[in-house]
Order: structure tokens, then sequence, then C-alpha cells
């Protein structure tokens, strides 16, 4: 079982990783004024916040074999769909975080002559990652519990294992207990984390 | 119609017995995810209640049950409901339970849904109550009411109207988690899909379908609730910003 975990938080890891990336460029597109980078985006984000994960592993999982010829072993498989699905809770997240900047900040960096690069680079985006934080461990908490749905398609994650173990030994309630107990414990790490860092934000607000 | 060296084949969608298993899915999905709603309103209106009550150990009980419920995967907690609560249970409960519940892997889908949704009802409802100014519960109390009566009549209502934004949202997201009920072996419309896949190697029409379901349905949920919300609001509330 503490390989199961090891390969969970490997998974989370290269979700949280992928996931944020794929996210920004989406973010980036969807406040894009092209339409050609702003419909896709928009698209994109909607059709996968409206699709369960679990379908999202299936498709990954049907369609694969379709187009390589062969199945993609269980951990890219569960890794890209993650990455896919997640990028699209991630997008949204960031899009907040750079529209809640308020219209004036970045009205006042152009007026003192920075270019729109300077202006996200140094005015925009200190602030608005700082207001995104909370949200994101949030997020990273979401995605450390979504590993679990590897499941599905025999990845041996952490529950799988419990999974298995239980098959051997009969004992449900102690094994998923335990699992639990165990999520809970990093989650709640995390969870702690986010709230900490809210509070932080908003006493920083105040002063501002 | 070929794609690469796979031929779609789209008659498994209705192609006996194929199109009524899928009827079937879908209206599972549906009653399932309503039945954990109900369960979860109820529950979550609670306990997003306990968390802003003045009395310690009530608002201790109400954060416990939220944290333990959001900082657990839903599948686990959906297997502990399948697995282990049976064994929890006395022996005759659990004869009764063997004897006369046939689709004990749906109730277990049922309760694990509702207890789960019902943790993030919980935090949603609770910021709506916050949201309410201090001066709407003085004027309820100085008017004599119960802290029951001032929650029933003049609190809930207005954190109502606050909340149905975000309640849309989970209702769509309990609604979507659904389909992991198919790892307790529940023939919901992605468990059907997949099942379907077993027998005909279709799984990329029956994967489909399973995606336009859940859009058509979660398109046709979000379009309700912007009616809903429009018809219920009380005017000079400050309306969702867009």
């Amino acid at each position: 079982m503490a390989g199961g975990l090891v390969l969970t938080f490997q998974l989370s890891l290269i979700t949280m990783a992928g996931g944020l990336l794929l996210g920004i460029i989406l973010a980036l597109a969807r406040l894009s004024s092209r339409p050609w980078l702003y419909y896709p985006a928009t698209f994109y984000v909607h059709f996968f916040r409206g699709m369960p994960l679990i379908l999202v592993i299936f498709w990954l999982y049907f369609l694969s074999p379709v187009i390589t010829g062969k199945s993609l072993n269980e951990f890219h498989a569960a890794a890209i769909s993650f990455i896919v699905f997640e990028a699209a809770y991630f997008a949204e997240i960031i899009r907040a975080g750079i529209q809640s900047i308020p219209r004036g900040q970045s009205m006042a960096a152009y007026s003192s002559g920075l270019t729109s690069f300077q202006c996200a680079r140094h005015v925009i985006l200190p602030q608005a990652l700082r207001n995104m934080i909370p949200a994101l461990v949030t997020q990273a908490v979401v995605i450390f519990q979504d590993t679990s749905l590897g499941y599905v398609i025999g990845l041996r994650e952490f529950l799988r294992r419990v999974n298995l173990v239980d098959a051997r030994e009969a004992r449900s309630v102690e094994l998923y207990l335990f699992a639990g107990l165990i999520y809970l414990a990093f989650c709640s790490a995390g969870s702690l984390c986010s709230q900490l860092l809210e509070n932080r934000r908003q006493r920083n607000w105040r002063f501002d | 119609m070929g794609f690469l060296n796979y031929t779609f084949d789209w008659s498994v969608l209705w192609r006996h017995p194929y199109g009524g298993m899928f009827v079937k899915g879908i209206l599972t999905t549906i009653h399932l995810s309503l039945l954990a709603w109900i369960i979860a309103v109820i529950l979550g209106i609670m306990v997003g209640i306990f968390r802003v009550l003045p009395q310690r150990s009530i608002r201790f009980a109400g954060s416990a049950y939220v944290q333990l419920f959001r900082n657990t995967p839903f599948l686990v907690q959906l297997f502990f409901w399948y697995f282990a609560v049976p064994l929890l249970l006395s022996k005759p409960a659990q004869e009764w339970l063997y004897d006369h519940v046939p689709d004990y892997s749906y109730w277990a889908g049922v309760t694990a849904l509702g207890t789960y949704t019902a943790s993030r009802l919980a935090e949603q409802f609770r910021s709506g109550l916050l949201a309410i100014p201090r001066g709407q519960y003085r004027a309820a109390y100085s008017t004599g009411l119960t802290t029951f009566q001032t929650y029933r009549y003049v609190i809930v209502p207005y954190a109502f109207r606050i909340i149905i934004p975000p309640f849309t949202t989970e209702f769509l997201s309990c609604f979507k988690n659904s389909s992991l009920t198919m790892t307790i072996s529940v023939m919901e419309i992605t468990h059907t899909a997949y099942y379907i896949d077993s027998f005909t190697w279709h799984g990329l029409e029956t994967t489909t379908a399973a995606s336009m379901t859940y859009l058509c349905i979660s398109g046709f949920i979000v379009l309700v609730m912007s009616f809903v919300e429009k018809k219920l609001r009380i005017p000079g509330m400050i309306a969702r910003s867009q």
C-alpha cells in the first residue's frame, strides 16, 4: 500500500504541473480578444467541466488504441486524462484570478509607459498569482483525491491496493477506514494550508 | 464509416437489447442523483446552520462533518458504504439486507453521494448565511421570533436566493459524481456504456452517447436554474455579478 501511496503522489504532482501549464495557456486564450483563440478555449473549458472525470478516462482508454494501434499503459493513460481534465478547472481559477485585478491597475501601468508584456509581468500577474494561491492549493487537494479514479482502469494507486488487500484479507471496515484516514490526513493538511493562505491574503488586503 | 482501422457502428446505441439498456442507464443516473440531491440538501442545510450557531459543541460537530467528508475522496466513501457498512451491522440486520435489498449497491451509492454532496453544500450554505447582514438576525430576534423561526422565516429564504448559483454548480457535480457509482456496479449511464462495450467492442460510440447525456442534462439544468433564479429574485437584492 505504501507503494500505491507513492504512485498516488507522483500522479498528483504530474497532474498539477501539466494541468497548471495547460490551464495557463487556456486561461490566456480565454482572455484573448482573438476569436480563434477565445472560442476553442471556451469550448474546451465548458466541455470538460460538463463531463465526469471517469468518462474522460474512458474516452482516452477507448480512443488511444484506435489512434496509436496499441493501448497506453495505465499510468500514462491516467496522467494524460487527469491533465486534460484538470486543466479546464485550472484555467477557470487562473482566469478568475487575473480578472479580479481592478482595471485601474492595468490602466495605471499603461499610462506610466509600460508595454503590455511588462504590465502583465510586473503589475497584473504578481497580484493575480497571490490571489489565486488559496484556490490553487484547494484544487491540488481535489486532484489528490481525484487520482483515486485511476482505480477504474486498473492503475495500482493507493485505493486500488487497499482494494486488493481487502480482496485477500476481507477486512473491509479497517482497510477503508485506514484509506480514509490517510487521505484525510494529507487533504486536511492541504486544506489548512489553503485556509491560512487565504486568511493572510485577506489581512494583507485590508492594509493595502 | 471508417476511422484509421476502426469502423463506427452507431446502431449499438439503439439496437436491441442495447437501446433499452441505455434508456435504463440514463434514468438510473437521473433518479440516483435526484435522490442523493434530496438527502444532500436536507443534510447540507442542517450542517450549514450548525456551523454558524453560537453553541460551540454543535459548531464543532458541523465542522467535523464537513472536514471528514470533504477531505476524503468520494471513491473511498463509496467503498466504505458499500463494502464496510454492511459488516458493521448486526447479524440479523445483515441478513435482512441481503434478503430484502437486492440493489444494495444502488442505495449505498445514493447514501454516499448524498452525504458527500451534503458536506459541500454545507460550506456553500454557510457562506450564504454569513453573507446576510447581522441586522436581519437582530431584527428577527427582537420581534420575538425563536431561533428556529428566525431561520425558517427570515434567514433561510434570504440565504436560499444567495446560494442558488453555487447550488446549481453543486448539483451538476453531484450529477457528474453519480458516474462513480459504476465502481460498485450500479448500472448508471457510464457503467452501461462500459458494459455494452464489453459485448460489442464499440466503446467509442457508447462513451460518446454517455458524454452527450451528461452534457445535455447539464445544459438543461443550467437553463432551468437561470430561469428559477430570475423568477425568485427579490427586487433590490444584488443579483449575481456577471
